[in-house]
């Protein structure tokens, strides 16, 4: 028996898993309030005490650890075009497991300057210009920035041409120059930068935000959370050399403030007489809707619904569905128990309507074109109507006995055509919370982390 | 010396694909930077990618009749997006039916182009006037 304790710090909980490596089981798992004020440790040891109750006591022979504690790896984006290189530096910063506070184009303007020093991210990544391309923005960005009152480290991943310079006119900050986050026309580049901000996190972030007394006792803070999820997703769709994965997916995880979605696919046209326009779109994707939750962020699934969907989907009237969403919404910790029928019901239209608005966010869309030639079709985004797994997490979805009804909502759907969403998929169902840990895991054991996957997250989570 | 860079495609509801092809070609052998958006290309993506890119010049090609109505407006957005007095070039069947070369010019020109090509012409008649525009061997 060899086992390992998987640690995620959330912003809330702090989660751990015990998995044996040997015989490629879990051997349990516990959680408690994450105790950032105090000492993290002490969160971990309310964790760890509650999981001996469960499991006896053991010894672990190494402990991973993941934080998304303290407001998370937040960053700030900036780049030329909206579309282009501003988005792709969005892009690169969420698929790196990072919250991004805002996400600036063009020039920066003195009262830019002055909202990056009240955000005082842990990161900024500044990016514009394809390699060889537009100089004039990039550079008048960083002399802004040069004269930034905070200490934040600077990421510069544009045009190569201007690097140097950029350099120069930053050097009393904190610099680290990276490949463009965009060197061709619409072609990412997000790896490079990626890998940068990871080393930054562990360098720096890690001791600032109080993580670095849990440092010592594990094998190391390796990443941000959602990091660990995307890594996770990736290698249940990829496989690895003597593993196979289980294909192209998309992953939904519905939490109490934000619904984060992933897609591990290309995304490429299914059908013909289409042309893929704008910014491509990386195969491991990450989105984060921060207006859409089930507690924090309630008012936001309605307002980009509607109260009458609500209302259609629960079967309560729309005022008793204002009254319990808006309960809802300042009693944050309330679980439907089985014998609450109402706020089951909410709780159902709710989570159905979080996962419709953000699989659609994601995915990508068609527009037709009626020309000389006949019917075209012009797709920004991803095709995911191919995709042929959907995975889900988060309590709404966990601790429901409709799982798949929820779910079937982030499929494609006829009112709707021209949203791109899967057209049949089987949903697994991650009844054990366990994606995070497998995704740390599989730093050090990723074939075992692949195959725990593929055996804990089954159909609907019916084993 | 630095190359220079050239913004292609075909703008519209249009979706030609093979003169497109070629032009690409072309203008790669005589030694441009082509950044080529191939078909179905908005005015937008043309003035973004200019944007981005840092072009010289924008060359715009439709096949389809309606390059009048696609194309008007495009100098103004230039001008907005900081692309002043960057080189437009449109080529193609330009306007719909038989209609003098001379008058076709007129009508691009008028819009902001500063060259018009009508249909049938040598790529390589396009790369002199280019390199000449542009103050390059």
């Amino acid at each position: 028996m060899k086992p390992v304790l998987l640690i995620d710090f959330g912003s809330t909980y702090t989660k751990i898993t015990a998995v044996d490596v040997d015989s490629e089981e879990i051997l349990g798992t516990a959680q408690s309030y994450t105790t950032i004020e105090t000492d993290i440790i002490n969160g971990l040891n309310n964790a760890l005490a509650i999981l001996r109750e469960k499991i006896g006591d053991i010894q672990f022979a190494e402990q991973y650890a993941c934080s998304s504690a303290a407001g998370g790896l937040r960053m700030v984006a900036i780049g030329l075009v909206p579309d282009l290189t501003a988005k792709a530096a969005r892009q690169a910063s969420l698929g790196a497991g990072a919250k991004v506070i805002k996400t600036y184009s063009y020039e920066l303007t003195e009262g830019d300057l002055r909202e990056i020093d009240e955000i005082n991210p842990d990161i900024c990544l500044l990016t514009g210009g394809t390699d060889g391309g537009n100089k004039e923005n990039i550079i008048f960005n960083a002399q802004m920035l040069a004269r930034s009152q905070r200490n934040f480290p600077i990421i510069i991943a544009g045009n190569r041409n201007c690097a140097e310079k950029c350099e120069e006119i930053l050097k009393d900050k904190q610099t680290y120059t990276c490949e463009n986050v965009m060197p061709r026309l619409d072609i990412p580049n997000v790896e490079p930068v990626q890998k940068k901000i990871r080393s930054i996190f562990l360098e720096q972030i890690v001791k600032a935000k109080g993580l670095s007394k849990a440092q010592q006792l594990i094998q190391g803070i390796l990443m941000p959370t959602p990091s660990a999820m995307l890594t996770a997703m990736k290698l249940l769709a990829k496989g690895t050399s003597t593993e196979e994965g289980i294909g192209d997916l998309v992953g939904v995880d519905l939490g109490g403030a934000t619904t984060d979605i992933y897609s591990m696919s290309f995304g490429l046209p299914t059908m013909g007489m289409t042309a893929l326009k704008g910014l491509r779109e990386e195969y491991a994707k990450r989105t984060v809707e921060g207006d859409i939750g089930m507690r924090y962020s309630i008012h936001g699934i309605v307002e980009a619904t509607d109260i009458a969907r609500v209302s259609e989907l629960s079967g309560l009237s729309e005022q008793r569905c204002t009254e319990l969403i808006d309960y809802l919404a300042t009693h944050t910790d309330v679980v439907p128990s089985d014998d609450n029928t109402e706020l089951e019901a909410i709780d159902y239209a709710l989570a159905s309507l979080a996962i419709e608005t953000a699989v659609t966010r994601h995915a990508g869309r068609l527009e037709q074109f009626y020309s000389p030639m006949g019917v075209s079709y012009m797709q920004t985004g991803k095709d995911l109507t191919a995709v042929k797994t959907v995975i889900v997490t988060g309590g709404a979805l966990i601790h429901t006995k409709r799982t798949a009804q929820i779910a079937s909502h982030a499929l494609f759907s006829p009112l709707d055509p021209l949203s791109l969403k899967p057209k049949t998929a089987e949903v697994l169902v991650d009844r054990k919370y366990i994606l995070a840990a497998m995704g740390l895991l599989s730093t050090e054991y990723p074939d075992v982390a692949l195959r725990i996957m593929k055996k804990e997250l089954v159909k609907d989570g019916v084993h | 010396m630095e190359k220079k860079k050239l913004i292609l495609g075909v703008i519209g509801a249009d979706c030609h694909a093979v003169g497109n092809t070629i032009l690409n070609r072309a203008f790669l052998d005589a030694g441009f930077d082509v950044t080529n958006l191939g078909v179905l290309v908005p005015q937008e993506d043309f003035i973004k990618a200019a944007v981005e890119v840092g072009a010289d010049a924008i060359i715009v090609s439709s096949l389809y009749g309606q390059g009048e109505i696609d194309c008007t407006g495009m100098r103004e957005k230039c001008d907005e997006a900081g692309l002043k007095g960057i080189l437009l070039y449109a080529g193609g069947n330009l306007v719909v039916g038989k209609v003098p070369v001379e008058e076709i010019e007129r009508r691009y020109k008028a819009m902001g182009f500063d060259r018009a090509f009508g249909p049938g012409t040598d790529p390589q008649v396009t790369i002199k006037f280019l390199k000449q525009d542009l103050g390059v061997e």
